[in-house]
């Protein structure tokens, strides 16, 4: 579900989080406008109120850890934790965490990719939501959410900045809510 | 007991045995504590690091003098016996023979898994920075994405990520830096910082200072001054500090 139509609709802090998103048109490849968060980044205000938005939503529900995606994941995901007094838990491209991991793979457009956990971060029981900084296909977030679960904890909800209107018709992935701040933009002025 | 340290990223490997005597930097702030040792990882037992925690003093581009009591009350703060750092030191998991055989890995997800710890280690560099007129956090791709947003944000700087090749989208300018073997390249978006901006340098670990070095010459390019590079752990032995130069290090723990 959108921020907007949960409680911040006309938030004037979702247009200037939205404005401050930059489209990088073709990119990575012909046909894709790539929605860039590092300018949202550089400001300041923007930045906060991102974080602020979701540290508001979650502060009182419980949630004991914060499992970010890399890479963009790691630039929102801690400062929440942070501020709702959870856990992070960073969520990673193989072999990049040293100790003893559970993987999950799934789909890109061609083949598939894999995602891993230290086995050790989550405890059976515990409340958590899964951040990345985008939601396309759906895939990367529903692999962290078969991770989550598979050690036992309650995935309470997805967040992120930026979502489609419709992923594939539906406000939920794979049964958990979805939480998005602003939709992607078509085009930029600005670049 | 001997223990080797290997670098585990960066150029410059050198197999060092941690029982040779270490000279502490020339204007190391606070005495020497005794040597530190890491022991091996046991499941039944949290590892133990014996740490020194030292900075080297603040440039005085960064005090003034109506700063001097604050400045000496923040240094105060980071004394050995200050109970926040130990207990940071205490939770850094070290992993054996991770990414390869003799390296021994300063693992800092079990830190996050430490909601005071975690605090506590952004604190103090937040304490550190805020009113210094940073303008510029950079965070060194993965790790530092995880400790350089949340300074940014408390101390009202901008963050900049600092990526591997091909995967900022808007134009960049790269730097290359050596590895153990071969090379690799460090990106960042054109137009993120300007010339004039101060900027922290944030990375989890500092090893031999060749992905630092990058970064400063990256930001610098630009005309941005960086004012320091600030890590969790520095492995003393592989001479980062000097490989920054004229830049001044802050580490919080100094695993030796």
């Amino acid at each position: 579900m959108f921020a907007a139509e949960n409680g911040l609709k006309g938030d004037p802090r979702l247009q200037a989080i939205s404005d401050a998103i930059r489209v990088v048109p073709h990119f990575p490849k012909q046909g894709i406008m790539f929605q860039d968060i590092t300018t949202l980044l550089l400001d300041h205000k923007a930045f906060k109120d991102t974080v602020d938005i979701f540290v508001d939503r979650y502060r009182d529900m419980g949630v004991s850890v914060v499992a970010g995606v890399e890479a963009r994941g790691f630039m929102f995901g801690p400062s929440i934790a942070l501020a709702i007094g959870a856990k992070f838990v960073p969520l990673r491209k193989p072999k990049k965490l040293p100790g003893e991991v559970i993987a999950e793979a799934y789909e890109l457009e061609y083949g598939t990719d894999c995602l891993e956990m230290h086995v050790e971060a989550v405890h059976p029981g515990e409340r958590a939501i899964v951040i990345d900084d985008l939601v396309a296909t759906g895939g990367t977030l529903s692999a962290a959410i078969r991770l989550l679960e598979r050690v036992g904890a309650e995935v309470v909800e997805c967040a992120c900045v930026i979502g489609l209107r419709e992923v594939q018709g539906q406000r939920r992935l794979d049964g958990k809510p979805l939480y998005i701040l602003v939709e992607p933009r078509e085009v930029d002025g600005c670049y | 007991m001997m223990q080797r340290a290997f670098v585990f990223s960066s150029s410059n490997s050198i197999s060092l045995q941690l029982s040779t005597p270490i000279t502490p930097p020339v204007n190391a702030v606070f005495p020497e504590r005794n040597r530190g040792w890491i022991a091996p990882y046991s499941p039944l037992q949290p590892p133990e690091l014996r740490l020194r925690n030292y900075q080297r003093a603040l440039p005085p581009v960064l005090c003034s003098g109506s700063d001097s009591v604050t400045n000496q009350q923040q240094m105060a703060s980071q004394d050995e016996r200050d109970p926040r750092i130990s207990k940071i030191s205490s939770v850094i998991r070290v992993i054996p023979d991770f990414p390869k055989p003799g390296i021994l890995f300063q693992d800092i997800t079990t830190l996050l898994l430490d909601i005071k710890a975690f605090r506590d280690t952004i604190d103090l560099f937040v304490e550190r920075y805020r009113g210094k007129d940073i303008s510029v956090v950079a965070g060194i791709e993965a790790r530092g994405f995880i400790f350089g947003p949340p300074i940014a944000l408390a101390i009202g700087a901008k963050f900049v990520p600092m990526r591997k090749p091909n995967k900022l989208p808007g134009e960049v300018i790269s730097e290359e830096y050596s590895l153990e073997y071969g090379t690799d390249k460090m990106e960042m978006h054109v137009g993120a910082v300007q010339a004039g901006d101060r900027a922290l340098i944030i990375d989890d670990l500092v090893a031999t200072g060749g992905t630092l070095s990058a970064a400063i010459r990256l930001l610098e390019r630009v005309g941005v001054h960086v004012v320091e590079c600030a890590c969790v752990i520095e492995l003393p032995e592989l001479k980062g500090r000097e490989r920054l130069g004229d830049t001044p290090l802050f580490v919080l723990v100094s695993s030796a």
